[in-house]
């Protein structure tokens, strides 16, 4: 693609080519500046943090205080929990629900599909009142299920995977069935493999939305044994911390480095997940 | 065959049973009762519930803080999806050209999306601070008069605006790159053969190609407006004086610091109308997408 387009009869050229040089890579430096100003806080002693000096001494402190000033270990544990919970049901839910939309015809489909659909404009996120509500009457606030329930069956994931197995070929469902393998047999053994490149781009797309989720976490959860990342984080600064702002931005970088770190090595795959699952 | 046809009825509302029971439980459901509760008192210590038709509706047209939070949320959306969906644009053309550094420069735009909101908002709490802040500093280099972005209510709204901004420009710009890139090349060709400039062809060609994607990125863009406030809790707290007031956090103010559930649920629904209008676009746009399939 990107041969193709340095043929292009429009590529810059010449002065053209500089000034685009230029600005883009201009805007690049403001773009990533506010976080290249967290990183030198955070791996510089405090004194530092609003100087700069070309001298000052690197530190790993900040993270340590940080890390020893409140149960970050716990939250982290905690955000795993919540995402592989999330994740691994939202798979379950949603790859059975697109099954039946792709390849069933039964009594009410039509309906039943824009209903699902219909949670692409109700929400869970807008919700938080009510849900908050149940949450309690199921007696199940301050969990960590209490955050993963209202996200579990997905409109978005059921779509998203209903597109994928409908590309699917009717030829290698019918040969399956031919030999016997029963309606959830070929699910699992003819459509689930081939969408697994969706599957991932699913993943990753959700593994951060929930890594990332802060609002519902924050009003659902109460204590550090349910607290994610984002809210331990939220509580943190917002203590007593005072305006330390060394530790507070070693925490907000150790909150974000797990997808960070993955988004530096998995640049590509990344992107195309985030795009695979938006444009579908 | 008839008993074959109907074991798979049975089978396609088995495997969507699971998803429909969890999407009654806690989308239909809390749907309906915010519904419901809207027009009922809250429910006080010594006053249990009871009916009260459309008052908490009349309360918030009486609520100055109610149109304070539209409006603001209105120029938060109405400021922050052209420019970031316009700098996206811009991103996105910089980067699909062959330039030296493209890799470099895609991968800064591109950070901000994954991080979470509420470290972005802590960067920028940071790069905000008066006095110390990174702003500051870089003002006073050239003179400007000390200003506290967010402690004033002239600037936090437009200082909350520029953060949202940030964040989401790169997650429009991979969008614009991937629609720029299924364009194809002869159209180019064809079009300077003609003698078209380069704004011309962006205008005439580009442009109208880049449509649909458009439409995509400003819808998701509006549902985002209107559904995080993860930045005004870390940085504002609505303040001051409401300048920063979002709706839904002021539903979430209302629902979880002052326990009014009654008039939450009314302000919920004010908010879902907003959301239901908005996607009633998309939903037209999706479905037509589905049809010809």
């Amino acid at each position: 693609m990107s041969a193709l387009a340095s043929r292009s009869p429009y590529a810059p050229k010449g002065g053209g080519l500089f000034a685009e040089v230029a600005a883009s890579w201009l805007l690049a430096i403001f773009w990533i500046l506010p976080l290249v100003y967290a990183v030198w806080t955070a791996f510089h002693p405090a004194e530092f943090s609003t100087r700069f000096a070309m001298d000052a001494p690197l530190t790993l402190d900040n993270f340590r205080r940080a890390w020893a000033a409140a149960p970050f270990a716990r939250y982290f544990f905690n955000s795993v929990i919540l995402v592989a919970l999330v994740f691994g049901a939202q798979v379950i839910l949603c790859t059975l629900a697109a099954y039946a939309f792709a390849r069933h015809e039964f009594f009410g489909k039509g309906i039943a599909f824009a209903l699902v659909l219909l949670q692409l404009m109700i929400m869970p996120d807008v919700l938080v009142v009510e849900n908050y509500r149940t949450m309690s009457t199921l007696g199940i606030l301050d969990s960590i299920p209490a955050i993963a329930l209202p996200y579990v069956a997905s409109a978005f994931g059921i779509f998203l995977l209903r597109q994928t197995f409908k590309t699917v070929p009717k030829e290698l469902d019918d040969a399956a069935r031919l030999e016997g393998a029963s309606d959830f047999q070929v699910l699992l053994k003819v459509y689930v493999p081939l969408a697994k490149p969706v599957y991932v781009a699913y993943g990753l797309v959700s593994v951060s939305y929930h890594w990332n989720n802060f609002l519902w976490p924050l009003i659902v959860t109460n204590s550090v044994e349910s607290r994610p990342a984002t809210v331990g984080l939220q509580v943190f600064s917002s203590g007593d911390q005072g305006v330390d702002w060394a530790i507070i931005s070693a925490a907000t970088l150790m909150t974000s480095a797990p997808l960070l770190i993955a988004f530096l090595i998995f640049q590509r795959q990344f992107v195309q997940s985030f795009m695979r699952a938006g444009i579908r | 065959m008839k008993r074959v046809r109907i074991a798979r009825q049975i089978n396609g509302w088995l495997f969507l049973l699971p998803a429909i029971c969890f999407l009654t439980l806690f989308t239909y459901w809390p749907a309906a009762k915010t519904l419901v509760e809207s027009f009922y008192s809250t429910a006080r210590p010594r006053r249990p519930t009871h009916f009260i038709g459309v008052d908490q509706y009349r309360q918030l047209i009486d609520d100055p803080v109610f149109w304070q939070a539209l409006m603001n949320n209105a120029w938060y959306a109405l400021i922050s999806i052209p420019v970031a969906t316009g700098i996206a644009l811009l991103m996105a053309i910089w980067v699909n050209d062959r330039i030296p550094g493209r890799a470099l420069a895609r991968m800064a735009y591109f950070t901000p999306t994954v991080l979470p909101m509420i470290a972005v908002a802590n960067i920028w709490l940071f790069f905000y601070t008066p006095q110390y802040g990174l702003l500051e500093q870089a003002l006073s280099l050239f003179g400007g008069p000390p200003h506290n972005w967010l402690g004033s209510s002239s600037s936090a709204l437009a200082a909350v605006t520029i953060v949202a901004i940030w964040k989401e420009a790169g997650f429009f710009m991979i969008f614009y790159l991937a629609a720029l890139q299924q364009i194809s090349p002869s159209l180019a060709e064809a079009a300077a053969l003609e003698g078209a400039s380069r704004w011309h062809f962006f205008r005439r060609i580009q442009f109208p190609l880049l449509m649909p994607t458009t439409l995509f990125v400003l819808i998701n863009a509006i549902i985002n407006a209107f559904r995080t406030v993860d930045h005004i809790i870390v940085m504002t707290r609505g303040g001051p004086d409401n300048s920063t007031m979002l709706l839904l956090y002021y539903v979430y103010q209302v629902g979880f610091g002052f326990w009014d559930t009654g008039y939450a649920a009314a302000l919920t629904m004010i908010l879902l109308a907003l959301l239901a209008a908005v996607s009633s676009v998309q939903y037209g746009w999706l479905d037509r997408r589905v049809h010809y399939q």
